[in-house]
C-alpha cells in the first residue's frame, strides 16, 4: 500500500487485536476530593457524589467511542479518586463505610466498572482518619461492590510502619471472615504510587491534578508471539523483541490517552505500561518465561526470566509515550494468569518463588489465596516481607491474598471475571506472632555509603 | 477523516465487487487498496476517505459489519491514525 502503511503492518496490528489478546486495559479518570471534605459525613457523601459524577459524565460514554472508531478494545473504564482518609478527615463519624457507600452508588451511575481509593497512606504513622478508614475496610469493602481500597505502610524514605502492618493482618482476616471477595479489592502498599490506574490500587494522589486521565496497556499476548518466533536465540535478540513489542503497544496506550485526555477535556497523567494477564489461554506472564526455556514457571531462572521481561517491558515502552508512570512492568497476579494458576496447581510455583519474583516485577504478592485459617499475624508477616523488599529495593510491592474462607491448601477459590480463580497455596506454619506485635517502625534503609 | 477498511473472507468470487460497491453507495472514496490471498483465505485491506460520507463512524462500522456479515465476509473498519502510532516513529 503506497499510503505511509504497509499491508503487513495493519494485518499484524490487527492480529495483534484479534488473535492475541492486544487491548487497553483501563482508561482511569483520577478525580481530586479533596473539595469535598464537611464535617457532616452526609454532606461530604453528597459532594463527592455530585463530583464523581459531573467530572465522570461522559467518561465511558468517550472510551467506547473511542474503542470502535480505532477498532482496540478498552477493556475498562475506572475511577480513582483522592485516598478518603484524607477527604473524610474533618467528618465527625467514626465510620466511613458510608463514604464507600457512596462511591459505589457514583460508580454505578457513571458506568464504571471499579472506583479506587478508599485509602490511607500511613507509611509512618496513623492519623485518627487512617485508623477510622482501615477500621472501616471490612464493611466497606464487602457491602459494596466496585470499591477497591489500598493502605500504604511503608516507603523507602519512612521505613516500615510495623503496627499498620499487624493491623492490615487483622483486617484482611476479618475482611475474609465476612466475605473473601472484599480481599480481592484491598491492597497493602509499600511505595504506593500516586497515578496508577489500575485496580484494586489505584487512588488519586495528593501531587495529582484536579482531574487526570491516566491508560494503562497491556498485551502479554503479543510479547508471548513475538518471542515464539525466537527460539534458540540469545537473551540479546529476546529483550530486543521485547522492546519493540513493548514500544508498539505503548504508541497504541499513548494515542488512545491522548484521543481521551482531548475529547474530555481533560489532561492526561501517564500511559502506565504494564503486561496484566488475564485468565483467558494466551494471556499469560507464565506463558512468556516459559517461551524463554523454563519448562514451567516457577522453576530455577523465573526470577532472572521476569527481570528481562520487566525491564525490557520498560524500556520498549519508554520511548512511546510522553509521560510513563503509574506501576509499569509486568504483573504476576496468581489467580487472573492461566500459566500462573497450572504452575502452582503442578507444585512447580511455590510462595516462596512468588516473593523472589516481586523484587523484579512491578507489584507484589498479587492475588493469592491461602488457607482460610491462616492466622492474622501470618498475613501481617507476609506483609512485613513484601514492604521489606519494596523499602530497600526502592520499588512499589504490594499485597493483595485472599484467606479462602473454610478452604485447605489445594482447592479453589473463584472470583470471576478478570479476577479470575485461585488455587489455595501452602503458607510457612511457624508463628511469626510475636515478632509481629512487636509494634513500632522498622527504620528507613540507608541508601549511602554504597562501597 | 481517513479510515482503513479490512475484509477478511474465504475467498470467493465477487468480494471486491461487492465490499466496493457498498463504500461507493455510501460516498466513500477508496483511496488506495491492496488484497491477498493466505492460503484460501482472502484479505483487502482499503484506505478510505470518509469526507463525504453522511453517516456517523459509528452507523458506517456497524452497516459494514452487518453487510458483511450477509456475505460471510468480516469487514472492519478503523481509524488510519492507530496504525500510524503503532507502526511510525
Amino acid at each position: 500500500m503506497s499510503y505511509l502503511i504497509n499491508s503487513s503492518e495493519i494485518l499484524q496490528t490487527i492480529e495483534m487485536i484479534d488473535q492475541q489478546h492486544l487491548d487497553v486495559r483501563t482508561v482511569t479518570m483520577g478525580i481530586s476530593l479533596l473539595d469535598c471534605a464537611d464535617r457532616d459525613i452526609r454532606a461530604c457523601a453528597e459532594r463527592i457524589y455530585e463530583k464523581i459524577c459531573r467530572k465522570a459524565e461522559k467518561l465511558v460514554e468517550t472510551g467506547c467511542a473511542i474503542e470502535r472508531e480505532f477498532g482496540i478494545p478498552i477493556v475498562n473504564k475506572r475511577v480513582s479518586v483522592s485516598p478518603i482518609s484524607l477527604v473524610a478527615a474533618s467528618c465527625q463519624a467514626e465510620d466511613y463505610a458510608p463514604l464507600a457507600l457512596t462511591l459505589d452508588k457514583a460508580a454505578k451511575t457513571v458506568g464504571v466498572n471499579f472506583i479506587g481509593g478508599f485509602s490511607a497512606l500511613a507509611h509512618k504513622g496513623f492519623t485518627e482518619s487512617d485508623l477510622r478508614l482501615i477500621h472501616s475496610l471490612p464493611r466497606a469493602l464487602t457491602e459494596t461492590k466496585l470499591v477497591c481500597g489500598s493502605v500504604n505502610v511503608a516507603s523507602t524514605r519512612a521505613g516500615i510502619n510495623m503496627d499498620a502492618v499487624a493491623l492490615m493482618g487483622r483486617i484482611i482476616r476479618q475482611t475474609a471472615d465476612i466475605d473473601p471477595m472484599g480481599c480481592a479489592k484491598l491492597v497493602v502498599f509499600a511505595n504506593a504510587v500516586e497515578d496508577n490506574p489500575f485496580m484494586a490500587g489505584a487512588f488519586h494522589g495528593t501531587g495529582e491534578p484536579e482531574c487526570v486521565i491516566n491508560v494503562g496497556v497491556s498485551g502479554p499476548g503479543v510479547v508471548a508471539n513475538a518471542l515464539k518466533a525466537c527460539k534458540g536465540q540469545s537473551f540479546d535478540v529476546v529483550a530486543e523483541t521485547i522492546k519493540r513489542t513493548a514500544f508498539k503497544i505503548t504508541r497504541m496506550g499513548q494515542l488512545v490517552a491522548q484521543e481521551a485526555s482531548h475529547r474530555l477535556g481533560i489532561p492526561f497523567g501517564v500511559v502506565d505500561l504494564s503486561l496484566a494477564p488475564t485468565p483467558a489461554i494466551g494471556d499469560s506472564v507464565a506463558e512468556i518465561l516459559e517461551i524463554m526455556g523454563l519448562e514451567q514457571c516457577g522453576t530455577h531462572g523465573t526470577t532472572a526470566a521476569l527481570a528481562l521481561l520487566n525491564d525490557a517491558v520498560k524500556k520498549g515502552g519508554v520511548m512511546a509515550s510522553s509521560h510513563v508512570g503509574g506501576l509499569s512492568g509486568a504483573f504476576i497476579p496468581v489467580s487472573e494468569d492461566a500459566g500462573m494458576i497450572a504452575a502452582v496447581e503442578a507444585g512447580s510455583l511455590s510462595i516462596d518463588k512468588l516473593e523472589a519474583m516481586t523484587c523484579v516485577c512491578s507489584v507484589g504478592l498479587d492475588m493469592i489465596a491461602v488457607p482460610g485459617d491462616t492466622p492474622a499475624e501470618t498475613i501481617s508477616a507476609m506483609i512485613a516481607d513484601e514492604a521489606a523488599i519494596g523499602m530497600v529495593n526502592n520499588k512499589t510491592t504490594a499485597v493483595r491474598v485472599i484467606p479462602a474462607a473454610g478452604k485447605g491448601v489445594g482447592e479453589r477459590i473463584d472470583f470471576g471475571g478478570l479476577l479470575g480463580s485461585a488455587p489455595v497455596m501452602p503458607l510457612h506454619q511457624g508463628s511469626a506472632a510475636e515478632f509481629v506485635e512487636r509494634g513500632g517502625r522498622i527504620p528507613a534503609p540507608l541508601h549511602s555509603l554504597k562501597n | 477523516m481517513k479510515a482503513i477498511v479490512s475484509v477478511f473472507a474465504r475467498d470467493a468470487k465477487g468480494i471486491t465487487a461487492y465490499v466496493t460497491a457498498l463504500l461507493a453507495e455510501r460516498e466513500i472514496n477508496i483511496l488506495d487498496i491492496s488484497q491477498t490471498l493466505m492460503q484460501e483465505y482472502f484479505a483487502m485491506i482499503m484506505l478510505v476517505d470518509l469526507a463525504d460520507c453522511p453517516l456517523s463512524f459509528d452507523q458506517l462500522a456497524q452497516e459494514l459489519k452487518a453487510k458483511g456479515a450477509e456475505r460471510a465476509l468480516d469487514i472492519h473498519i478503523q481509524r488510519q491514525d492507530i496504525f500510524e502510532a503503532m507502526h511510525r516513529i
